[in-house]
């Protein structure tokens, strides 16, 4: 099996793995968690098959590779806003679930204290 | 040799995923995440695209995981309480079921993708030399593909207002973070005397290299970002207000730019985003650096986070 097979199967699993862990943890930061794995897979298995573009003289497809580069960047100010998203949502109603929420109490701390 | 080298490699990542997912602990399992992506940049250069390796090994690991760290200590109780809870068993069945149904499809797909694999490394090849850069990376980020490398730096500023804009009333355009403490004796501190100017003569040369060798603009400002967050971390500097002008000029410098000399192309090469003949290494030359103190900005301030005090407190 080559290397691109071989992490192109490993990809597939961790999109899995991370498919699971988004929908079946309880707290909002293992999702987030679990969906940078998601996307992780998704630059993995898109490098895989850049992989198998290897010609004139390139180990890799470049197109991939640099779409991957913007790919990987823009996942992590995905993320970033997904956390900020969260604190926030811990500072106004106090805690960090994605339960539902009584609208009294988020107007108590609406000031963001 | 290398077959036994690509195969502990997967079976440690996907391990160390699976742990990452499972664990109860918090913080374990971002720590679990932090060494996934270190091993990730190797599995990076196994599949011969050391520019993603290294980009890999300073945001997707690197930053990502600061990031998470901080949610998570300030999350400490509530993560807690939230995580005592878990989904209830038909819940979690169902989303493995669903998890092994797409994982099965994608590796049908690995194993039927087309033979010969399509290709554009002939093409990138074929034209690489009009644009007078040697790494072919840079050449689609800036030349071929540079409509997306432009989206991209806009992408990161509206993800920064994003994060800005859910600050309380009356903090707005105040410092993100809590108010630094310095320790002049501890560890952090020596630490953040000592690494910034390493740090930023390596950044400048990931940054330099990057038109003719793997490294460039993102990777060169993560690592310029990261000296900065290590020296605020330590407390020898306080974040800035989020108002300060000449921080907003700073952030859109780089895409205003790009979108200056994407728009002169159109006069002088014919169309938006061209670089006329004989010009294009100093264009994208001069488009990396200024997006490079954009690129650091927006970084940092994205790990940062929200504004939290304003400075009447």
């Amino acid at each position: 099996m080559s290397a691109a097979t071989l992490f192109g199967v490993c990809a597939a699993l961790l999109i899995g793995l991370g498919l699971y862990g988004l929908i079946a943890s309880p707290n909002p930061l293992r999702k987030i968690l679990a969906f940078n794995f998601v996307g992780s897979g998704v630059f993995l298995l898109l490098g895989s098959i850049a992989r198998r573009g290897a010609a004139a003289d390139m180990g890799g497809d470049p197109v991939p590779q640099a779409l991957l580069i913007t790919g990987i960047v823009v996942a992590f100010s995905a993320t970033a806003l997904a956390v900020a998203l969260l604190l926030r949502l811990a500072a106004v109603t106090g805690s960090a679930t994605l339960a539902e929420v009584q609208p009294a109490q988020v107007h108590e701390h609406a000031d963001g204290t | 040799m290398n077959g036994a080298l690509n195969i502990a490699l997967a079976a440690l990542i996907l391990g160390l995923a699976v742990w990452s997912v499972l664990t109860r602990e918090m913080l374990a399992a971002i720590i679990g995440f932090v060494a996934y992506g270190l091993l990730l940049t190797l599995v990076w250069v196994q599949l011969q695209g050391i520019d993603v390796a290294l980009t890999e090994a300073a945001i997707g690991g690197g930053l990502t995981g600061i990031l998470l760290f901080g949610a998570a200590a300030r999350l400490r109780g509530s993560a807690a309480a939230a995580d005592a809870e878990p989904a209830p068993a038909r819940v979690r069945w169902l989303a493995a079921s669903v998890s092994a149904a797409v994982s099965a499809g994608l590796i049908i797909c690995v194993f039927s993708l087309p033979d010969p694999a399509p290709t554009l490394a002939p093409a990138v090849a074929a034209n690489i030399a009009v644009t007078e850069v040697g790494n072919p990376i840079t050449a689609v980020l800036l030349a071929f593909r540079a409509m997306d490398t432009l989206l991209e730096a806009i992408v990161l500023l509206f993800a920064l207002i994003g994060v800005w804009s859910l600050a309380a009333d009356r903090v707005w355009g105040g410092r993100p973070g809590p108010r630094p403490v310095p320790d002049p004796n501890g560890m952090l501190t020596y630490a953040a005397r000592i690494l910034p100017p390493l740090g930023l003569m390596i950044g400048a040369y990931i940054f330099w290299v990057g038109a003719d060798y793997p490294g460039g603009k993102f990777q060169g400002a993560t690592l310029l970002a990261a000296m900065w967050l290590l020296i605020l971390l330590a407390g020898l500097a306080d974040a800035p207000r989020i108002s300060r002008p000449v921080l907003r000029i700073g952030l859109i410098v780089g895409p205003l730019a790009f979108i200056a000399i994407g728009l002169t192309g159109v006069l002088t090469a014919g169309s938006v985003l061209a670089y006329p003949d004989g010009f294009a290494k100093p264009l994208i030359v001069t488009i990396e650096l200024a997006l490079l103190p954009s690129l650091t900005l927006v970084l940092g301030l994205l790990l940062l986070g929200t504004p939290e005090r304003s400075d009447e407190q």
